[in-house]
């Protein structure tokens, strides 16, 4: 394993460009808390980004903050704090997730467009992202979106490079949306029966006008949660009108955390999927998923748009039939799992088609992350 | 003058054999080839270009839609899709040699899934048919270009519409969960769909806002809001439009972010005043309205909030509506701004660049001093939350010159926005209106990257050519680079 780290977008070109001459495919690297996600492909050479770091520009008043794409999370987010701003996509804490070692990256968190309970309301990373700088798979530089919150000018680059897992171009710069922090959070939780109940809490609450911003069905513990996000006055009409046991804002951030962190199906587990069911079928897939997985563990978040599974053993074969409409991911798992299964949804063939012919738009030669998401390339 | 590209003399030669081709596909009167029928697709919003298409088909099902397209890339025929022809910047635009594929007929709404918080609609149903479907269970449809009576939601994928309200609630490309397009080679794919987030890349993300040049939108699915219980609206007056800008980013700076606000500057306030009598206040120089929503509770906290921001920032008069009705009036001048600048002026043209929000003052002060260059009046209103101006350049299109003067008083105005750290179009589109401005943002790599994703989804290059890109997709050329993998410099390549 050899490993390269330019010290600029340059720099990196001119890795990218030579490697693409030689046929010699990159893993891309930031902080590397990601190498764990997607299948795994081992690939010889490392292309290791993680001087592209820093904060280029932040105006708090514009909602705008520019930064290189290894720019640590951490430091992101202490800046925002520090102006009463957060990412609104609320980019959850994956590290327990992954067993990652490095620290996660502003790039590495919009490479797999990771968007975490305030998603539901907020919108995914995708939607934050708004203009970048990157290099493709020749090594050549270029650049889409910019640095305001509206722009329509060119094809919406910025949602192709969200969620592409660095196959199609590697990020050097990336400008993103920011937000105020709500004043002051709570959550509402109501005991409920079972799944069905749980999802029509949820869609109730979701229905009304009282801005829910986080809606979760904890199983283990039998209750449904709600958060509640803004200034005080308005956080305290909504809550009394929704009704439910309170948590007060700490204890809300704490719980909102390990659903993010997905901890509720963490534990003894071989195999944790994502799902994402249409919200009101996700009783029904719970259900086919108990029947054939009785031992695994599972959870909804975002209404029940989003499914956890835990799985003891690694035989995860069959969620997939479990699902009605939307798709699922292998999430973590053994690497001798992650190097035969279908870890990302198998498309239907024209899609399929299309998506191989788009990443054959930016990276003809199969430099960048080559097999990360599909197995053909 | 934006120049279209040469007509193909090949495809005008048949045009005989392909009308009765496609009205093999689309029956009866779904194909429209006299000169009256197609008199009526001549131009769309953006006016001061028109051009007749071939022919133009109206296609009722996707399997027609498919056919066409499929045809059209067999037999080398370019094609021109069009929702309800509101667009300003003149993506719909017909070509001599196109066939215009008018969406119309696509006007049902397929299904509203209130479990599923959404609503599955045909691309004709217009902006604001969406929210009357759904208005019964408390929901609606968030993004509000202004033409959203008229304007259909095709169009707005196509556009990637905003609206007053986006800088809370998104442009359409945040509002849309999926969509069935049909691809130039006729191939139906479906993208997103009621669940969050597709598998593998986000081509739904870049169909949304391609202009139509990617595929034929012939389903989608939008996520549905519930509607605000209420909405107050500040109407603030400032002696100058700096102070404007500056109290709008002190309410940002406070936390709050308003369903919406805008900026009018003095003879915009004016026109709209003349125009609708919504009470504005004629001796301010920028009127700002901030609209709240939300429930009582937090709306009441936050208009009091923004009065004391305002009140801090220099306001010389502050109002906030008492009534909805009050409300629906102080919105009533801003809405009817463009057709009032219409009634002072025979002919105007909208921009729509958007800068850096506190760039605001220094911008104004610059298009006040290219009026007197280019010899023609402004009037600017403007989504100020988050920096998009809309300059209503007022000419008369019957003196000599005056039309071009816009024009280049316009790309003036673009270029100093985009210098500004903004860019060319916030809402609107490129189209053809600034396709050729494109390079003030974007270099050759940058627009090559581009077009070779046009290339994945239309390597033929016939869906809706001649725009947004000043130069002619070329895939074979664009792939020869790939193979050498040479650096990225193209002998010179040829514009229009």
């Amino acid at each position: 394993m050899s490993s390269v780290t330019p010290a600029d977008a340059a720099e990196l070109a001119e890795i990218v460009s030579r490697a693409a001459a030689e046929g010699a495919p990159l893993e891309i690297v930031a902080g590397g808390s990601k190498r764990g996600l997607g299948r795994f492909a081992p690939v010889a050479r490392r292309l290791d980004i993680s001087r592209l770091s820093g904060v280029i520009d932040y105006d708090p008043a514009e909602l705008v903050l520019t930064a290189r794409a290894a720019t640590p999370l951490a430091e992101i987010a202490a800046l925002l704090a520090g102006q009463r701003q957060m990412l609104a996509f609320e980019p959850p804490d994956w590290t327990a997730l992954l067993g990652g070692t490095g620290a996660p990256t502003l790039g590495g968190v919009l490479a797999v467009n990771q968007s975490g309970p305030r998603r539901l309301k907020a919108g995914a990373a995708r939607d934050h992202l708004l203009g970048f700088a990157a290099v493709n798979g020749l090594g050549q530089i270029w650049k889409a979106g910019a640095r305001v919150v509206k722009n329509v000018t060119g094809y919406d680059m910025a949602k192709l490079q969200a969620g592409a897992f660095g196959t199609l171009s590697v990020l050097t710069e990336v400008s993103v949306k920011v937000l105020p922090r709500p004043e002051t959070e709570l959550t509402l939780l109501w005991p409920v029966a079972d799944a069905r109940a749980a999802v029509a809490r949820m869609s109730a609450a979701l229905n009304t006008p009282h801005e829910v911003s986080g809606a979760a069905y904890l199983p283990a513990r039998g209750v449904v949660a709600l958060r509640l996000e803004g200034p005080a006055p308005s956080v305290a009409h909504r809550a009394a009108a929704l009704g439910g046991e309170r948590l007060d804002e700490a204890a809300s951030a704490a719980l909102w955390h390990d659903i993010g962190a997905v901890l509720p199906v963490l534990g003894a587990h071989a195999e944790i999927w994502r799902l994402n069911p249409e919200p009101a079928a996700a009783p029904a897939v719970l259900a086919a998923l108990h029947a054939h997985f009785p031992e695994g563990a599972a959870f909804l978040d975002w209404g029940g748009g989003l499914l956890w599974l835990g799985l003891p053993r690694a035989n995860g074969g069959a969620v997939r039939t479990c699902l009605r409409g939307g798709h699922a991911t292998l999430f973590a798992a053994p690497e001798d799992v992650r190097a035969s299964a279908d870890v990302f949804e198998p498309l239907p063939p024209p899609l399929a088609a299309l998506t191989r012919r788009v990443k054959q738009g930016f990276d003809p030669l199969g430099i960048l992350n080559p097999r990360r998401m599909y197995r053909e390339f | 003058m934006i120049l279209m590209p040469e007509p193909d003399a090949t495809a005008l030669a048949r045009r005989a054999e392909i009308v009765s081709a496609l009205r093999r596909i689309v029956p009866g009167e779904g194909v429209v080839d006299s000169e009256t029928g197609l008199r009526a697709y001549e131009c769309d919003a953006l006016t001061a270009y028109r051009q007749m298409p071939m022919v133009a088909v109206l296609p009722s099902t996707t399997a027609q839609v498919a056919a066409v397209l499929s045809y059209c890339h067999e037999n080398n025929i370019k094609v021109v899709p069009r929702g309800a022809g509101t667009s300003l910047s003149g993506g719909a635009l017909p070509l001599a040699d196109g066939v215009l594929l008018a969406m119309g007929k696509f006007n049902r709404v397929v299904e509203i899934d209130e479990a599923n918080r959404c609503a599955v609609v045909q691309p004709g149903v217009t902006n604001l048919g969406i929210s009357q479907a759904v208005k019964h269970l408390g929901l609606y449809y968030a993004p509000d270009p202004s033409s959203q009576i008229a304007c259909t939601i095709g169009g707005n994928v196509a556009e990637n519409s905003g609206g007053v309200h986006c800088l809370k609630y998104g442009l359409t490309t945040n509002n849309v969960l999926g969509v069935e397009i049909v691809t130039l080679e006729g191939e139906i794919i479906r993208l997103g769909g009621k669940h969050y987030d597709g598998p593998g890349y986000d081509l739904l993300g870049v169909v949304v806002g391609s202009e139509g040049m990617l595929g034929v939108v012939t389903e989608v699915t939008v996520r549905l809001l519930p509607i605000p219980p209420i909405a107050r609206a500040v109407m603030i007056g400032f002696p100058s439009v700096e102070a404007a800008g500056d109290c709008v980013a002190a309410v940002i700076a406070a936390g709050i972010i308003p369903g919406g606000m805008e900026i009018m500057d003095k003879p915009a306030i004016a026109a709209a005043e003349a125009f609708v009598q919504a009470g504005y206040p004629l001796d301010v120089e920028a009127l700002l309205i901030v609209e709240l929503d939300g429930n009582e509770a937090e709306v009441d906290h936050l208009a009091a909030a923004v009065e004391r921001i305002a009140r801090a920032h220099g306001a010389v008069s502050v109002r906030t509506s008492a009534s909805e009705e009050e409300r629906l009036l102080f919105w009533a001048g801003r809405k009817a701004a463009f057709p009032a600048v219409g009634r002072l002026s025979p002919d105007y043209l909208c921009m729509d660049g958007t800068i850096p929000r506190k760039r605001i003052g220094e911008v104004l002060n610059r298009m006040k001093t290219m009026e007197n260059e280019f010899g023609l009046r402004v009037a600017n209103v403007f989504h100020a939350g988050d920096g998009n101006l809309h300059p209503l350049i007022m000419y008369d299109a019957n003196i000599p010159g005056q039309l071009q003067a816009a024009e280049d008083f316009g790309a003036a105005i673009l270029r100093l926005c985009v210098q500004m750290g903004g860019v060319l179009t916030g809402e609107h589109g490129v189209g053809i209106e600034k396709r050729d401005l494109m390079p003030e943002m974007f270099t050759q790599a940058d627009m090559d990257q581009q077009q070779r994703l046009k290339c994945a989804f239309d390597d033929a290059g016939l869906l809706n050519p001649g725009k947004v890109f000043p130069m002619l997709c070329r895939c074979a050329e664009l792939n020869r680079t790939h193979v050498h993998g040479d650096a990225l410099r193209f002998p010179e390549i040829e514009r229009f």
